[in-house]
C-alpha cells in the first residue's frame, strides 16, 4: 500500500496493523533531545520550528552523508525513549511516527484517541532505507549533531503498521502467533 | 622488546572502526541466509531479505550497515614484550576520532551523561586492556549501538538459583527486550567472576564467531538450550513474530566467590560488528 504525507484522519482510518506501507512525501526527523525541546516549547505556548499538523516524525539520527550522497545510513532508533513526549505531540496534531520497538500504554491510547498511527521500519536496514530518502536538510537544532531535526523528502520508504487507531498492535499479535 | 609506534595504532584503529561498520562478517551473513531459509513467518522472511540487501548496499557503497555506528568499544591485547612508543589510550582515541570522521560514521558520544553535549568525534572510546604473553598487539574494534546495549542487564543470583536461575535471567532479558534490540539477536552471557567481570565477559562473548560453541561441553549445551528456549518466545525478526528471535547464544564463564552467582546479559542486534588486527 502507498501513502503520501501529510496524513489525514481518513488516510489513517484505512491503515491496519500488519499492513506493509510505502511512504512518500515530506517527513521530519526527531530523536530524544529534539523531542524534549519540542514538548518544552508546546508547554510554554511558543511556536515550534516544524509544523505538526498531519505530519510524520521519523525517529532517526542519520549517519553523515558521503560526498555526492543525500544522507548517510538512516535506520530507525528505538521508539520507547520518545514515549514520555509522544502523547503531547499527538494532541497537537502529529499524525504518524516511524521507529522500532513497542510503545507504552499511554502512547497506544493516545494513538487511538487522536487518530494517529505508528509504523516500524526495519531496524538496522539503514543503508537500504537511506536509498528511499531523496532530499535532506537540517531545519532545527543543528547543535544537536545527529539529533538535529531534518526535513526529509522520501519516496517509497518501506514500513509496517504496528499500532492503528483500532487498538491493534502488530508486536503483540505477531508474537502471540509464534509463541510456543 | 618490540617497538610499536603510536602512529601505527592510530591508523589501525581508524581503519578497523570503518570496516567494522561497513562489512558484516561472513559468519554473520551466513547466519542471516540460514535464518531467512528457516524462518516460518512471511514478514520475518521479508525482514531477513531486507537485512541481506542492506548488508550488500553497505559493503558496496562503504556506508554503515546501521546508522547507529555506536560506542567505539576497543579491546587491546598487549604482549608483555611490546613497547608502545607513545600513549596507547591517546592513540586509540585519535584513531576513533579519525575513523569516525573519515568514514562518515555517526558521532554518538556525549561528554556528560547528564548535560549530554556531543563530543563531536565519537571519543572517548571504551577501552579494555589485557596484558598477554608475546610481542604482538591485537586490536579488536566492536562498535556497539545504543538500542541493543540498553537492553542489557546484570543480576547477582544466589548460588541456590543454579542453572535454572541463570536461564531465567537470560530468557527474561530477551523477552522484555522484545523488538527493541533489532532481532534476530546474538545473546552474550557472562556467568561467574564478580559484578564487573560478568558484564565484561557478556560483551567478550559477542566477539566469538556466530557459528561456534563453547569449548566447555556443559556451557555448550547451555548455549543450545537457551537458544532453543529463546526461539520459542515467538518474538521473531524485528519483533513482528517468528521462529528466529536469536541467531546464537554465546556464554563465557569464570570462577566466582562461594556466595555469588553473577549473570550478565549483553544483547547484540543482527549487526554483530567486530573487526580485528594484529600488529
Amino acid at each position: 500500500m502507498e501513502i503520501s504525507t501529510p496524513l489525514s484522519t481518513k488516510d489513517i482510518a484505512g491503515l491496519k496493523a500488519g499492513d506493509r506501507v510505502y511512504i512518500s512525501g515530506t517527513i521530519f526527523t526527531a530523536r530524544d533531545a529534539a523531542h524534549k525541546r519540542l514538548v518544552e516549547l508546546i508547554k510554554k505556548g511558543e511556536e515550534l520550528p516544524i509544523p505538526l499538523k498531519g505530519q510524520v516524525i521519523y525517529y532517526v539520527g542519520p549517519a553523515p552523508a558521503r560526498p555526492g550522497k543525500v544522507i548517510g545510513s538512516a535506520g530507525p532508533t528505538t521508539s520507547y525513549r520518545m514515549d514520555p513526549y509522544t502523547p503531547v505531540l499527538l494532541e497537537n496534531g502529529l499524525k504518524g511516527m516511524i521507529g522500532k520497538g513497542g510503545r507504552s500504554t499511554e502512547v497506544k491510547e493516545a494513538i487511538s484517541k487522536y487518530k494517529g498511527i505508528y509504523f516500524a521500519a526495519v531496524g538496522g536496514a539503514a543503508a537500504l532505507i537511506a536509498n528511499s530518502i531523496k532530499k535532506a536538510e537540517i531545519v532545527a537544532y543543528p547543535e544537536l549533531g545527529p539529533e538535529a531535526i531534518h526535513r526529509l523528502e522520501v519516496k517509497d520508504l518501506p514500513v509496517f503498521v504496528i499500532n492503528d487507531i483500532y487498538g491493534n498492535d502488530l508486536y503483540e499479535d505477531g508474537i502471540k502467533s509464534y509463541c510456543k | 622488546m618490540r617497538q610499536i609506534d603510536k602512529k601505527e595504532i592510530v591508523s589501525a584503529v581508524a581503519q578497523l572502526v570503518q570496516e567494522a561498520n561497513y562489512f558484516l562478517g561472513d559468519d554473520m551473513l551466513k547466519a542471516l541466509h540460514d535464518g531467512k531459509r528457516e524462518e516460518e513467518s512471511v514478514i520475518g522472511q521479508d525482514i531477513f531479505a531486507q537485512l541481506l540487501e542492506n548488508a550488500g548496499i553497505a559493503a558496496g557503497e562503504r556506508v554503515p550497515v546501521c546508522q547507529d555506528t555506536g560506542v567505539a568499544v576497543i579491546f587491546l591485547e598487549i604482549g608483555n614484550e611490546v613497547y608502545i612508543n607513545g600513549n596507547i589510550y591517546n592513540a586509540v582515541n585519535e584513531g576513533v576520532s579519525k575513523g569516525y570522521q573519515d568514514g562518515y560514521l555517526r558521532k554518538s558520544m556525549v561528554k556528560s551523561p547528564i548535560d549530554r553535549i556531543n563530543t563531536g568525534d565519537n571519543t572517548p572510546a571504551v577501552i579494555h586492556t589485557r596484558i598477554v604473553p608475546g610481542d604482538k598487539l591485537k586490536i579488536i574494534a566492536a562498535p556497539k549501538g545504543g538500542g541493543s546495549e540498553n537492553m542489557s542487564r546484570l543480576q547477582m543470583l544466589k548460588p541456590a538459583d543454579g542453572i535454572e536461575g541463570v536461564k531465567e535471567v537470560v530468557i527474561n532479558a530477551v523477552r522484555e527486550a522484545g523488538a527493541n534490540p533489532c532481532p534476530p539477536i546474538i545473546v552474550g552471557v557472562g556467568i561467574g567472576g564478580n559484578f564487573e567481570k560478568a558484564a565484561l565477559m557478556a560483551k567478550e562473548a559477542l566477539l566469538r564467531p556466530v557459528d561456534d560453541s563453547s569449548e566447555n561441553p556443559v556451557i555448550a549445551r547451555l548455549e543450545q538450550e537457551l537458544l532453543k528456549d529463546i526461539n520459542k518466545l515467538g518474538i521473531g525478526p524485528q519483533g513482528l513474530g517468528g521462529k528466529k528471535t536469536a541467531l546464537a547464544v554465546k556464554i563465557k564463564e569464570y570462577p566466582c566467590h562461594i556466595a555469588s552467582l553473577p549473570v550478565a546479559v549483553n544483547i547484540n542486534c543482527h549487526a554483530a560488528r567486530h573487526k580485528e588486527i594484529v600488529l
